[in-house]
């Protein structure tokens, strides 16, 4: 036993610390408790994987029985094997930079304590989703990190915006979550048990579907629940929306670790999608489309956590397209590499915002370069991890992905480097508007402390370096590498995508600040079109959210409710309501009358005795 | 039991039932609290007579366990009764029994 148990229940011990009397702590005590918490697991993390050496195979700690059920069983189950290491490290990893940086950042803000208490109970449905050995208990990490997240979107709760996007997040993730409650009920009918080791064990046997199967369903339905969850096509437009919760939020959930869960939970049923093809394509294609819709978004936005939103989702794209492809290991590097540079892009962002008091607009920025020069150099360090800029991280993740994508299909490699192209430009955009130029805004900047800027320092190392920690090949007894060759001349083609993206945003918004304008006019249509998002949300408003709200009221509310079931009830009580208006005469409140009444009624009580013959 | 030989059974009963039908008219005539409870006492003592008389006749003690019972509920409705009258008086200077006729719908 390696007491994994203990690695969630640390922070979620820290949050009911931090719930239960977190208002009546100092300050420095409230984030003491939940950086310390963080910490712990972080370290206890370290022990469990020292200790277990080299993981060749899944270590399994079973604690107790949850539900029994004829045959069916499902136990409370935690496991570790060599994708989960590398998420726990992540999660844990990031998520102890990400609180330091909160102390930070949320001093001066109402609801610290608050605050703190969700970001550690996030970190427990976490670790439980990554950890967990079945569906079931994954399924237990998943709904809680969405309520986490709700949480923390709706923090600023004052806001009506910020309640609303709360809502949205939640709404949209239901439906997703609708598809994967459905693909394990199809789970335990088919191998009836949810337990990862015995579900794969069973379909590692199964021929490969070549039409659509039992499987194939089986994968769609997990894939509607990853889209909810990691904000893909056509279940993406609540991450934006999402940019309302605090930053290091953003960043924590938003960015590093509660949206690639989708990648994560299509990675570990990578046995089921390679038995299914099809469902694999649709992963494929889904995350190549949500790549490339979002990207394009990014580039005309003008908020500064919009622009690293859609970024998110663009890079999510990226993670599915691997998975798609069929390169699991791939997509899981990605996860780590996104999580050290877009977690570093917005606790930059933070820090830029921070300085500003709360300026989001990038119109209002511009050269910052030397009023925050830390934050300047470390957000530096992440955009050219993002754009694929060797020999950083992203490059070699990046480049892991669009190789498996040639491999699979050459045109979606070519998209893919288009993409990576527009991905270059709109974070460079960003970096360009924000720290260029001069300051157009009013505020005085102010360089974040320490306690904000340490926690940067390090994402920008692991930024720059994290590509030599070579997560396939760690991840090879699980995933075994695709035998793809390293053609070197795709290499530079995505490279150079990368690179023009970059040139094209310093010659746009530093060599001719014109430029931009000039384009937008003379592409009016499609930049209206772009600006506005492909009008998605107001699609959605106008297909699901008004016919939904008009038939409830119209035909539920008005015709269901009011008529019939409303009808009913009034109608039992009228009824009762008129035969008491005839009775109620008798009380009079006079005794003398109701003593009359008694009287009479036992002399008839009396008589009918008597006349039927006695009581005998 | 040589004078109860001479009064017959049926006597002590119909005296019973004169009482019982005072009690009655007293309570559902009379407008005066305080005539109403004592109706309600005479009601009470005609039972407790008919109960000592066939306890009497049939030789068995029940009877005037039952009227014990009966004077010791008198007793204590006597003494809430009393009281609540008492109240009402203060509150509403007036024993009418058809001025309380607050409770109703």
């Amino acid at each position: 036993m390696h007491h994994l148990w203990l690695i969630p229940t640390i922070p979620l011990a820290g949050s009911m610390i931090n719930l239960l009397f977190g208002r009546r702590l100092p300050k420095i005590a409230v984030s003491g408790v939940a950086i310390g918490s963080v910490l712990l697991s972080f370290l206890w993390v370290l022990n469990v994987l020292s200790g277990l050496g080299g993981l060749e195979e899944a270590h399994i700690e079973r604690y107790f029985t949850w539900i029994q059920s004829g045959d069916f069983n499902v136990g409370f189950d935690l496991m570790v094997d060599r994708l989960t290491a590398v998420m726990l490290l992540v999660v844990t990893g990031i998520g102890l930079l990400i609180h330091i940086y909160s102390s930070g950042y949320m001093a001066h803000e109402e609801g610290f304590s608050r605050f703190f208490a969700y970001l550690n109970l996030f970190m427990f449905f976490m670790l439980i989703l990554v950890l967990a050995a079945n569906y079931l208990v994954l399924f237990v990490g998943w709904e809680g990190v969405g309520l986490c997240s709700y949480l923390l979107i709706g923090f600023y709760y004052l806001k009506k915006s910020a309640g609303d996007a709360g809502k949205k997040a939640f709404i949209v993730n239901r439906v997703g979550d609708f598809g994967f409650s459905l693909a394990m009920f199809l789970i335990v009918v088919t191998f009836g048990t949810l337990d990862f080791a015995r579900v794969f064990a069973q379909a590692k046997d199964m021929p490969v579907e070549a039409g659509v199967g039992t499987l194939t369903v089986i994968c769609l339905l997990l894939l509607l629940g990853a889209t909810g969850k990691s904000a893909q096509v056509p279940l993406y437009v609540w991450l934006p929306d999402a940019m309302e919760g605090p930053t290091p939020v953003s960043a924590l959930i938003h960015a590093a670790t509660m949206v690639t869960a989708g990648v994560y939970m299509v990675a570990r049923s990578s046995v089921l999608y390679l038995k299914a093809p099809l469902a694999m394509d649709a992963v494929a294609i889904i995350g190549l489309v949500t790549a490339v819709l979002a990207a394009t978004i990014g580039l005309a936005q003008n908020d500064i956590k919009k622009v690293f939103a859609y970024s998110t989702v663009s890079q999510l794209g990226y993670m599915f397209l691997a998975l798609g492809v069929g390169a699991f290991s791939a997509g899981i590097f990605h996860v780590v590499t996104h999580a050290f540079f877009k977690a570093l892009l917005f606790l930059g962002a933070g820090s830029v915002i921070h300085a500003l008091e709360g300026e989001q607009d990038m119109r209002l920025m511009g050269g910052l370069r030397s009023k925050i020069p830390v934050t300047f150099a470390t957000i530096f360090c992440a955009a050219v991890a993002i754009a694929g800029v060797p020999p950083f991280s992203g490059f070699h993740s990046k480049d892991e992905i669009l190789l498996a994508a040639h491999h699979h299909a050459p045109w979606m490699y070519w998209v893919g480097v288009v993409t990576a192209g527009m991905t270059a430009f709109y974070v460079f955009r960003a970096i360009f508007m924000t720290f260029f130029g001069s300051y157009r805004g009013h505020h005085h900047p102010h360089e974040s402390p320490w306690v904000m800027l340490g926690p940067l320092c390090i994402l920008a190392l692991l930024s720059l370096g994290g590509g030599y920690i070579h997560i396939p090949h760690f991840l090879e007894p699980l995933f075994p590498l695709a035998e793809s060759a390293h053609e070197s001349t795709l290499v530079y083609i995505s490279v150079a995508a990368g690179l023009a993206g970059i040139g094209l945003a310093w010659l746009m918004y530093v060599a001719q600040p014109g430029l931009p304008d000039a384009i937008s006019r003379s592409f009016r249509g499609l930049y209206t079109l772009v600006y506005n998002k492909y009008f998605v949300d107001e699609i959605y408003d106008a297909v699901i959210v008004h016919p939904l709200r008009d038939g409830s009221r119209s035909v539920l509310w008005k015709g269901i409710d009011e008529g019939v079931i409303d009808n009913v009830v009034n109608g039992v009580g009228r009824s009762a309501r008129n035969v008491g208006s005839v009775l109620r005469v008798m009380q009079s409140g006079y005794i003398r009358s109701y003593a009359t009444w008694v009287v009479l009624g036992s002399v008839i009580v009396v008589a009918a005795i008597s006349f039927l013959g006695g009581s005998r | 039991m040589q004078s109860m030989t001479s009064v017959p059974l049926s006597w002590y009963l119909i005296l019973s039932a004169i009482l019982f039908a005072l009690g009655v008219a007293g309570f559902v005539i009379r407008r005066n609290l305080i005539t109403v409870f004592m109706s309600i006492e005479l009601m009470l003592n005609a039972v407790n007579l008919s109960f000592i008389t066939f306890s009497y006749q049939l030789k068995q003690v029940d009877g005037h366990i039952f009227s014990f019972f009966v004077m010791v509920v008198a007793a204590a409705e006597a003494a809430v009764g009393l009281a609540i009258i008492l109240a009402i008086f203060r509150n509403r200077s007036s024993l009418q029994i058809d001025d309380i006729s607050s409770m109703k719908y």
